[in-house]
């Protein structure tokens, strides 16, 4: 089968996706929607937020563009620039001038890596403006009637240079994800990665134990997504112990210790 | 190949030892050991001769006792063990005295545990690590892990012996380690503590009888926890069991053995059995068991319930409280709050949810760690615990994270309460005392004059000069033209290469600008000497080099501290505060500055250690440690003046180096060329030969030294 070539705002979600709800986080976005709000996504890695934007995109027929920002990521990279083609000059539009256009939802990933010009673009389309300043062209983009903005930040991370304003988070309706309950969880593992509820029961008891870790040798404990990946390789047939080890142990942390600590827990549990 | 090489003969050893052990002094005999050594294989005398010179530095009656046992067992002994016996030995010492480093001498088996010739122990030492993230890792209250001279556990911490070397294998002594740390920590998770034991086993006519049988029920009882809650560890210590040949149970006691593998089975069903064993015979306690002391539990247990319902009921008045959750409301109505648990199943911790009037709160981290905490010791939060607290009914203080007046140390008794502990390097030993300096940071007592007022006068010209030379460097964004990929098009490339195609050359694809970050992002902290011997002219030359330093790093947008460091005795190491590494520089680090004063002596190593560890907790690319000193490292009493202190410096200085920290020493001392090179590297330091120089020179040696 060949790759599809789509562009942002042809990317619409077609099959449902899988996505348990723990509170009313759907509710409240979808309202947030209708009136036309900002939403911010506060989380830890892996616990379900991506997963959630696209559900809401399917829910409301939207075209989703993902922005990940990185330390480099600039106004530009979101507006637009100018490219040189047959020795002219021409305008491209950037990812959120797109969705902007086609009244898409916009979906920029943990915003606080991106560069701090980049929240100059973002706050009149946060407000009740809800227009995008084109500085180089020299327009204001009005937002399609259809268009969200969703940002998303992990306040786990927090250091001193990577905090999210004032005056940028009081523009959100925010929305807080953590990791799920117990049995919620349980159930999101066992229908991800198709294996059985004990082992399920198993992998999120030790996704626990890593997460009692948090602040004494790991920043973060395993997340959601972890469990799933090493569910799906149990469910090929690797071993449990393996499993976690590869999926999980090496991908939170590389201390050798800890390593050791997580493989010793792993491998009293199965 | 060291046995090829001749073994000493007895007159060689005999004549090392006599110079080690001082037998001028002592009157030991050693020629009857020289004899015993010289028997032994070349590598086996070289290692026993090292370990004994190393020994004989600390103390030489513990070297003594050390050369007479390990002789003998130096044969059939790993070599890796009888370090580590002599390094356990020698910590004994430093801690408390010579009667019991030479008790652990004497004690050696005890200490190994030897059972196999030739074992290969599990070193506490070594998986140390391992093991208390192991056993965080499991659900409960945070333990610790500690070395003991048994296993037991106080309900809060765990205690490990040094060496574990009961089965042959290395990673057969690890796992028998981690089910004695599983079984301990499967004791307070399990509620074995939630009766009183004290008094039900004290009713027996032998209570020491009825606490070793009720020890051994409950660990049948916890083994089917464990089996529940980690089957793969349960495997493993049934294989250990095998592996030991340990005899099966009695029939009766395999019955109880299934009553308390129950899921619903508590400690009370093991006191119930209790009674009905206490007739039989003992059968042998289990290997990875351990030791049940009730005097170390009951102290603990009976403090820590008394100071967590305290801090319960304080930390729910101050959540009811607070300002933002009800501002209409009066404050004399308490709010009830209970506490709801989300699973009956016993294997499980609950999920604990506050219930403040009705609503369900999400309890913050401590609270959460606190409610869990007195749920293991009570089984559940007893409703008397969950009144908040009255205004007034407690002084927090008393309970809290002790924060107290470091000078208060020093009036009644001497206690190392809210001190941080850091080793020494021993250079004699070759190895460090451990949690050997007690540290302790303080803040200089602010003199508020016109100190700041006054050097900025007297320097004006080189400030604004300063101003200038670190206003160049600051960081500022540069638009890089000719770029393959950027924000915005390169004009001036554009035409250029539009006319090189015109021309038919080939056309350039870097036609583009972009915003270039040069980012400096140094964090520096500055070290500097008080000690006695700054008395003066020293102590003004750096009060104004400071203070010149802080204009031009404000200038710069540098992040920076500013400690003061002084100590007599390993017993009080001080750090003065003068700046902080986020402090803004304002009125408070100016009259600091102007109040630092000399006091006692220059040990070193504890002040790089502990500021190496604030630095490295500080998120910036380039770390550095600025040492201003007048002086080598130096102290009163314990031998630290000289090579001692010296070499100490050096293993901090290393210990900085490899953690990512660059440390550089300027220095008035003019005859520091003849050991700072030892310490800080060849291009690692700069001499002032006067004190008047200093304030001129600083910041510009700052600025080199920071230069990209």
């Amino acid at each position: 089968m060949q790759a599809r070539a789509l562009t942002p705002e042809e990317y619409f979600i077609e099959a449902e996706p899988y996505y348990e709800a723990s509170g009313d986080e759907v509710v409240i976005f979808e309202a947030a929607y209708r009136n036309k709000l900002p939403i911010l996504l506060k989380g830890p890695t892996g616990c379900g937020k991506t997963r959630f934007m696209e559900y809401m995109a399917w829910r409301l027929e939207r075209p989703l563009i993902t922005v990940s920002c990185h330390d480099d990521l600039t106004a530009s990279d979101l507006v637009g620039r100018y490219l040189v083609k047959g020795g002219e000059t021409v305008w491209v539009d950037g990812p959120l001038a797109r969705a902007v256009r086609a009244g898409g939802i916009c979906y920029l990933d943990e915003i606080v890596e991106a560069r701090k010009d980049t929240m100059v673009v973002i706050h009149p389309l946060a407000d009740d403006r809800r227009v995008l300043p084109m500085e180089k062209l020299g327009v204001l983009l009005e937002a399609n009637q259809d268009f969200c903005l969703a940002i998303s930040y992990n306040p786990g991370y927090q250091s001193v240079l990577k905090d999210l304003k004032q005056s940028t988070r009081q523009r959100f309706v925010a929305l807080e994800f953590s990791y799920p309950s117990a049995a919620l969880e349980r159930r999101i593992v066992a229908n991800e990665a198709s294996i059985a509820a004990e082992m399920a029961e198993q992998l999120v008891k030790f996704a626990h134990m890593t997460r009692n870790l948090k602040g004494s040798g790991l920043d973060e404990g395993a997340s959601t997504r972890l469990l799933v990946h090493a569910g799906k390789l149990i469910a090929s047939g690797v071993g449990p112990v393996s499993a976690c080890q590869s999926a999980i142990a090496q991908a939170i942390t590389d201390d050798p210790e800890m390593l050791t600590a997580i493989q010793e827990l792993s491998s009293s549990l199965f | 190949m060291a046995d090829t090489i001749h073994p000493l003969t007895a007159a060689q050893i005999e004549e090392s030892l006599e110079t080690w052990l001082e037998i001028d002094l002592t009157f030991l005999h050693v020629d009857g050991l020289a004899a015993e050594i010289s028997t032994l294989r070349r590598n086996e005398q070289d290692f026993l001769l090292n370990w004994i010179r190393r020994i004989a530095t600390t103390n030489i009656e513990i070297a003594y006792q050390f050369a007479r046992r390990a002789t003998r067992i130096v044969m059939h002994t790993e070599q890796r063990l009888v370090e580590a016996w002599a390094l356990h030995a020698m910590d004994s010492y430093d801690r408390v005295g010579l009667r019991l480093a030479l008790q652990v001498i004497q004690e050696v088996e005890r200490f190994m545990q030897l059972s196999h010739a030739r074992a290969s122990g599990a070193i506490f030492e070594d998986i140390r690590g391992i093991l208390l993230n192991f056993v965080r890792g499991l659900s409960g209250r945070p333990l610790k892990l500690e070395e003991g001279d048994a296993v037991y556990t106080d309900s809060e911490t765990l205690y490990l012996p040094a060496i574990v070397a009961k089965m042959e294998k290395q990673e057969d002594n690890f796992l028998l380690c981690k089910a004695m740390v599983a079984m301990l920590w499967a004791q307070t998770r399990f509620g074995s503590f939630r009766a009183n034991l004290i008094d039900d086993l004290g009713a027996y006519p032998d209570p020491q009888r009825a606490c070793q049988l009720f020890h051994l029920l409950e660990t049948l009882r916890l083994e089917a926890c464990l089996h529940r809650e980690l089957p793969g560890l349960f495997r493993e210590m049934q294989r250990l069991k095998t592996t030991l040949g340990e005899a099966t149970l009695p029939d009766e006691w395999q019955d109880w053995a299934r009553q308390l593998a129950q899921p619903r089975a508590t400690v009370d069903d093991s006191l119930r059995l209790l009674s009905r064993a206490y007739a039989g015979p003992t059968p042998a306690a289990i290997c990875y068991q351990g030791e049940l002391r009730l005097d170390a539990i009951a102290g603990c247990l009976a403090a820590r319930m008394a100071r967590e319902k305290i801090r319960l009921r304080v930390k729910l008045a101050q959540l009811v409280n607070a300002p933002e959750k009800q501002p209409e409301e009066d404050a004399s109505a308490m709010p009830t709050v209970e506490v709801t648990q989300q699973t009956d199943s016993p294997a499980e911790l609950p999920e604990l949810t506050l219930m403040l009037d009705d609503t369900p709160v999400s309890p913050p981290e401590d609270v959460r760690q606190l409610l869990t905490s007195i749920y293991l010791d009570w089984g559940n939060i007893p409703p008397e615990h969950l009144i908040p607290a009255g205004p007034g009914e407690y002084d927090l203080d008393v309970f809290a994270a002790q924060t107290r007046d470091p000078d208060a140390v020093w009036q009644g008794t001497y206690h190392e309460e809210g001190a941080i502990l850091y080793p020494e390097w021993d250079f004699g030993r070759q190895h460090y005392r451990k949690n050997w300096c007690v540290m302790r940071e303080k803040d200089v007592a602010p003199v508020f004059d016109d100190f700041t007022t006054q050097v900025k006068q007297k320097y004006s010209g080189l400030i604004k000069q300063l101003h200038r030379a670190f206003e160049a460097m600051r960081d500022e964004n540069r638009r890089l033209r000719r770029q393959a990929h950027g924000d915005d098009i390169d004009i001036d490339a554009l035409v250029e290469a539009l006319a090189d195609t015109r021309d038919g050359s080939e056309m350039d694809d870097r036609l583009f600008t972009r915003m270039h970050r040069t980012e400096r992002n140094i964090a520096v902290i500055f070290m500097v000497d008080m000690s006695g011997s700054t008395k003066g002219w020293i102590n003004d030359a750096e009060r104004e080099s400071l203070v010149l330093l802080c204009e031009a790093l404000e200038t710069l947008g540098d992040r920076y501290a500013i400690y003061g460091f002084s100590g007599i005795t390993r017993k009080r190491c001080e750090l003065y505060r003068i700046k902080q590494i986020d402090e803004p520089y304002d009125e408070a680090v100016r009259a600091r500055i102007s109040g630092i004063r000399p006091q006692d002596y220059t040990r070193m190593g504890f002040a790089i250690r502990h500021l190496t560890h604030l630095l490295n907790a500080v998120d910036a690319r380039t770390k550095l440690l600025v040492t201003l000193s007048d002086g080598k490292p130096d102290d009163y009493h314990d031998g630290y003046r000289g090579p001692y202190g010296i070499e100490d410096t050096r293993k901090a200085l290393q210990e900085a180096k490899r953690s990512g920290v660059h440390p550089f020493c300027i220095t008035l001392d003019t005859e520091a060329r003849g050991y700072l090179p030892h310490l800080y590297g060849a291009a690692n330091y700069i001499v002032i030969d006067a004190a008047p120089k200093l304030p001129l020179k600083i910041a510009d040696i700052y600025r080199r030294l920071t230069l990209s």
